[in-house]
């Protein structure tokens, strides 16, 4: 344990995700050793990223403002939906150029060792945006693992009977694999090959 | 194939030990404790990824050390390749084949194919049924490296759902809340959210259930014949030595199963979904996933009789051993190739007529290792070439 400060910084930093006790004690000293304006910069970073970035209240991707760029881009097709687990997977399907529609962020999969229901995720708000009857077509595209192909199949029984097209994104991707860590080329694949999912 | 070469760093009571070995027969004998099923278990894993005495890692590595490798050149039709295996407790393995790293370590398995019998395998026959269910499965990745991954999504689908089940039970049991409504859709409860999750599990369950279970019954009715002539051998015709499986799905299908029938997948599939749909209520209540290829068995009988309970003990022994050798016959017809044979310990148990019998069946196999802490043990004529194995030395006799 050390004094007050340092050891109070520790604890903040081994409660970030992949960062263990030992990391987190060398990236305090690291910290401690650094001139004041690169600590500041982190800082300001640190303050500004909770003061202007926000879930964007159409599509649950981040966003700087009310809408996030895609949401607010008039371009942009409004009768398909992707829906993905995280922020990440629409910057992983951006980079394919594949798809002109808007995305739905659900925030993760439904996994129940991780307590993870369909409660926490955005679901309900997928529905609302449906009401209108715009959309026509769903891809979905959460992650090629267990977890993923749960989420898919809630998912499609979720829509079923609301006359909407389901797809999901063909195989090709790697299984038990993360969405954004497929190169573009198999991703962009994966999206024009891909099917339609029966609940 | 055979293993032309071992090597171990810092594996067992090992720090390192470099062993040539032949095609034929090879017996190492030692006194008590002095390393010689260290030698066969770095085989075995090898093969398997997993040892037949501990079911973590770590006392596979040497005390002290942070991790053992196992290097095998294995000769299969003449050709040679070269496997190793990094075993790194608490952090994951890695597996190298020619001297190239493999991504997923068990991409490795089928490059070395063992059939392993110990003292152990006695737990085949007495024990759980989860040692006779594990039985199939290691043997269906030893004939389709495959199944380590289905038996892996398995296990993971099996966890969420009793997780869910677990987690849910309130809600499912309708005490749950209703749910503020939705603008554009009904009111979903949270009971129904709950239910319409459950359902989505069931159906990843049966996805990869309905397969597993399908490929374990036909690798039983495979199994099956070759087992009643290993142990037919082996006991010169005492009795018959007979197995079934006993499944967890409803009784009228589980009886046509028992009775030797391999039902079509989809009706398989079919019935893995009725039953989730008819056990529900109790699956909520005791919060465990009730049917499935992880609640069935293989129920053995010798003669007319159950073999766990009633077998002697050196009938139970030759029961064991009847499964292994079937599992080699199955393996080496299937891949037209010879398994390495792996004995230990096995002739100190058996009577003398057996011993015979049981050297009389391994003497065409293209490999054998024996281990032994009596010689005298072994009939003469599979003693072939003979290790002495002292405190960790490993040395050739004439
Ligand atoms: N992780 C380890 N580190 C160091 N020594 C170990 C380790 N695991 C096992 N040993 C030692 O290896 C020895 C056991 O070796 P092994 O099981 O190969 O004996 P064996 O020759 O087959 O004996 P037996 O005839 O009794 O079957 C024991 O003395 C044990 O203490
Ligand atoms: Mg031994
Ligand atoms: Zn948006």
């Amino acid at each position: 344990m050390y004094e007050g400060a340092v050891q109070d910084l520790i604890d903040e930093l081994g409660r970030l995700p992949g960062v263990g006790p030992k990391s987190a004690q060398r990236i305090a000293f690291h910290l401690l050793q650094s001139d004041a304006v690169d600590v500041q910069r982190l800082t300001d970073a640190l303050t500004q990223v909770k003061a202007k970035v926000r879930f964007c209240v159409i599509c649950h991707n981040i966003a700087e403002s009310e809408q996030c760029r895609i949401c607010a881009d008039p371009r942009r097709d409004l009768t398909s939906i992707c829906v993905v687990e995280e922020p990440k997977d629409v910057v992983a399907i951006e980079r394919t150029r594949e798809f002109r529609g808007r995305y739905h962020v659900l925030g993760g999969a439904i996994s129940p060792i991780d307590g993870i229901g369909p409660d926490d995720l955005t679901f309900r708000e997928l529905m609302t945006r449906l009401a209108s009857g715009e959309v026509t077509e769903i891809i979905i595209a959460t992650d090629p693992n267990l977890e993923g192909e749960a989420t898919a199949s809630y998912l499609a029984r979720f829509l079923k009977g609301m006359g909407i097209k389901i797809t999901r994104l063909a195989s090709g991707l790697p299984v038990g694999g993360d969405l954004e860590y497929a190169d573009e080329v198999t991703l962009g694949r994966a999206f024009e090959g891909r099917r339609l999912l029966d609940a | 194939m055979f293993v032309r070469h071992l090597t171990v760093g810092d594996f067992r009571s090992y720090p390192s030990a470099e062993l040539p070995l032949e095609p034929g027969i090879t017996t190492f004998v030692g006194l008590n404790g002095q390393g010689k099923t260290n030698l066969v278990e770095a085989i075995g894993y090898l093969a398997s990824l997993s040892s037949h005495r501990v079911s973590s890692d770590a006392p596979l590595v040497r005390f002290g050390a942070g991790q053992a490798i196992i290097r095998g050149a294995v000769v299969r039709d003449g050709r040679e390749s070269m496997v190793e295996i990094e075993i790194n407790p608490g952090r994951a393995n890695r597996a190298r084949l020619n001297k190239s790293a493999l991504t997923r370590t068990r991409d490795v398995l089928g490059q070395v194919r063992t059939v392993l019998f110990a003292p152990e395998d006695l737990a085949l026959v007495k024990g759980d049924p989860s040692e006779r269910r594990g039985f199939l499965d290691d043997l269906l990745v030893a004939r389709q490296p495959r199944w380590a991954g289905a038996r892996g999504d398995y296990d993971r689908i099996l966890k969420q759902r009793n997780a869910l089940l677990k987690s849910a039970a309130p809600v499912l049991r309708g005490r749950g809340k209703q749910r503020r409504p939705v603008e554009g859709s009904d009111t979903v409860s949270e009971r129904e959210s709950a239910l319409h999750t459950l359902e989505v599990w069931n159906t990843q369950l049966a996805q990869v259930a309905a397969p597993l279970l399908y490929a374990r019954l036909r690798l039983l009715r495979d199994l099956a014949p070759l087992l009643g002539k290993a142990y037919d051998e082996v006991s010169a015709g005492q009795s018959d030595a007979r197995v079934a499986y006993r499944s967890s799905l409803r009784e009228a299908m589980a009886a046509r199963i028992a009775d030797g029938e391999v039902p079509e997948l989809d009706e398989l599939h079919a019935e893995l979904l009725e039953t989730f749909a008819e056990v529900r209520a109790q699956e909520i209540e005791r919060g465990v996933t009730l049917v499935g290829p992880h609640r069935d068995d293989v129920v053995l009988t010798l003669g007319e009789l159950p073999a766990k309970g009633y077998a002697s003990h050196g009938e139970s022994w030759s029961f064991a051993l009847g499964l292994k050798l079937a599992a080699y016959h199955l393996l080496r017809h299937d891949l037209g190739d010879d398994p390495v044979l792996i004995l230990d310990d096995v002739f100190a148990e058996l009577d003398a007529g057996r011993r015979e019998r049981l050297a009389a069946m391994v003497a065409d196999c293209e490999q054998v290792l024996i281990t032994a802490a009596v010689e005298a043990d072994v009939p003469p004529e599979l003693r072939g070439r003979t290790y002495a194995v002292t405190l960790g030395e490993v040395t050739a006799r004439e």
